[in-house]
């Protein structure tokens, strides 16, 4: 059944056409009507999402119990049937189980959780004076600095994270310039390093730091801090009593930008990372591609998606209602 | 606000900028190295663009990501403009809440686990239903259309809740359907955000790999996947080349959109001065 209590609008009363529902008369006609014509907003999205989004993680939920098998698909049905026609369902718990006991599985989620965080941090510190100084800049220079800023975005994502191997590889340009200069006298090894991995993901994703942190800071009451300066206050006073505190909601933004997809990054790990940049995104990728274990890479992934992207969402979640009920 | 940078300013925009595009300066310098060697300056050569037009490979898997990008991003626009206007327009439905949610998950559920979810998906979709029999053009699409339409919602929604109501409804006094009010005055309005939801989308989508690779089955390579399979292995000047054309692309593409957008808000403002003094 549906609900009719819905807010009728207007124009679906002043509307002079006669539409094929109308025929039924008056206000059943035209709410009738009108929930056929929302009906047809709603549904098409919404039902793409449950069958191309929704129902997939029930698949991973359900492959998470299974067994593998070398078949096609790799995979035991949970529903089976026995010869005198009973139906049996079979559920293992082994793959949870073995979650714990590998190593590698908490090795690599602490290892993301702790890259992720300080990424995050450095990203926060970098992209602060940057978000800044564009706010402060004169309004045409600062859409040409927000363009700047924007541009790599556009590019390619994995070319970008490519093009920092010509600076960070052994005969890369970093290495090439410090031997010529004579600060140091054998090639630094940066490349498959966790140095590298961080230097991806800051380089990758400070766009997503300044971009949050410019938007509030460019809001910022100006008049605020001249009243400061004029009752005394030195500068450092008022950025900590005064532009910090406000500038708090582009801090979050920004660091939620950060630090959701550089916990589940594959790319830069993949790329630049060497064998002890554990990184769940990789872990998943080989468990998958390498392994070909399905039934354990959907317990991660379930597990993966409780134990950090549940938070998130729920954080956003409450944010957004905040946000809704002023 | 300051009329001229102080130096401290100037001096952190040009560090930060230097960060964002050395990488990407130096790649294109390499890309014009007539050496296969990176350390090696043989001299300026276009050899690695030429022989990037004739290796078969890239430009099939090339061609592939665009079908794929166009399909996909423009289905997502069209899905997503659907659902902006029912969050936007609708306050209460059943399934407001959900469709709420699994339109911004995208943003937050990390690739690798959508890609996974979705082979298994595919996968087991097949095997009970007998489609898709193989996984190729249309599994990708599929793919695709999820994320795209994510931030295509995510591009159209605030365009679409500054619209001015008044003028729909204007238009539905004077006679207009409420589906012709719509496409002939709100649509224009959020025109712009169609646009670069489009843009974005198309972009995403010729850039993914992690989900791409999970969704596309055996000889059906998007251009990210060619791309990834040759600089896992290193360094390769083919692929400088290639990552060159794409930069200098989107550079000149985001460059003259930036002029046109101008263009159109500088005739709009004029527009608004002569109608204020007429």
């Amino acid at each position: 059944m549906l609900k009719l209590n819905g807010r009728i609008e207007t124009g679906a009363w002043t509307d002079g056409h006669t539409r094929p529902f109308a025929v039924t008369g008056g206000v059943l006609g035209a709410v009738a009507d009108r929930l056929r014509g929302r009906w047809l907003l709603i549904v098409p999205p919404l039902l793409f999402l449950v069958v191309f989004f929704l129902v997939p993680f029930a698949f991973a939920f359900k492959i998470s119990f299974a067994d593998a098998v070398i078949a096609i698909p790799p995979f035991s049905h949970l529903l089976g049937s026995t010869p005198d026609g009973h139906t049996t369902l079979t559920v293992t718990f082994d793959n949870y189980k073995y979650l714990f006991t590998d190593d590698v599985y908490l090795l690599s989620y602490i290892f993301s959780l702790r890259t992720a965080f300080f990424s995050t941090i450095i990203c926060l510190l970098m992209g602060y004076p940057i978000a800044y100084a564009i706010a402060r800049a004169p309004r045409s220079t600062q859409t040409m600095l927000l363009l700047l800023i924007i541009l790599p975005f556009w590019t390619s994502f994995l070319l970008r994270v490519y093009a920092l191997q010509g600076i960070l590889s052994e005969h890369g340009l970093l290495n090439s310039a410090l031997l010529a200069l004579g600060i140091i006298h054998a090639p630094l090894r940066i490349m498959h390093t966790t140095l590298a991995v961080y230097i991806g993901i800051i380089y990758s994703y400070l766009p997503f730091m300044i971009l949050p942190l410019y938007a509030t800071l460019e809001k910022l009451d100006g008049t605020l801090l001249e009243a400061a300066a004029d009752l005394g206050t030195p500068p450092w006073r008022s950025f900590v009593d005064i532009t910090l505190p406000l500038s708090l909601p582009g801090i979050i933004a920004g660091s939620l930008l950060v630090f959701i997809p550089a916990i589940g990054e594959f790319v830069i790990p993949a790329l630049l990372g060497g064998p002890d940049s554990l990184m769940i995104g990789r872990v998943l990728w080989d468990e998958f591609f390498a392994n070909h274990n399905w039934p354990v890479a959907s317990a991660v992934a379930t597990a993966f998606l409780v134990l950090l992207v549940g938070p998130i969402a729920l954080y956003q979640y409450y944010q957004m209602k905040d946000q809704a009920a002023p | 606000m300051t009329a001229k940078l102080p130096l401290g300013h100037v001096v952190v925009l040009v560090l930060g900028l230097t960060f964002l595009y050395l990488p990407i300066l130096v790649l294109i310098a390499y890309s014009f190295n007539a050496s296969a060697l990176v350390t090696v300056w043989g001299g300026f050569s276009a050899v690695w663009y030429a022989r990037l037009l004739h290796n078969p490979q890239v430009l099939s898997a090339a061609l592939l990501s665009l079908e794929v990008g166009v399909a996909a991003t423009s289905i997502a626009v069209l899905l997503g403009t659907l659902a902006a206007v029912a969050l936007v327009r609708i306050p209460r439905f059943r399934g407001r809440f959900l469709l709420t949610g699994m339109v911004h998950a995208p943003l937050v559920v990390p690739e690798i686990i959508t890609g996974i979810t979705l082979l298994l998906l595919f996968v087991s979709m097949a095997d009970a239903l007998g489609w898709p029999r193989h996984r190729g053009y249309i599994t990708l699409v599929l793919a695709h259309i999820s994320f795209c339409m994510a931030y295509a919602v995510v591009t159209i929604q605030p365009r679409l809740a500054g619209a001015d109501r008044a003028l729909e409804e204007a238009a539905m006094d004077l006679g207009a359907s409420p589906l012709r009010a719509f496409v002939e005055i709100t649509l224009p309005i959020i025109s712009p955000a169609l646009v670069s939801a489009w843009l974005l989308g198309l972009t995403l989508s010729l850039d993914d790999l992690v989900i791409s690779s999970f969704v596309a089955g055996p000889g059906s390579s998007t251009l990210p996947m060619v791309i990834y399979s040759k600089v896992k292995l290193g360094v390769s000047p083919d692929m400088n080349a290639l990552a060159s054309l794409v930069i200098m692309m989107v550079g000149i593409g985001v460059a003259c959109a930036g002029w046109v957008m101008r263009r159109a808000e500088v005739q709009r403002l004029k527009d608004r001065q002569l109608a204020e003094q007429g």
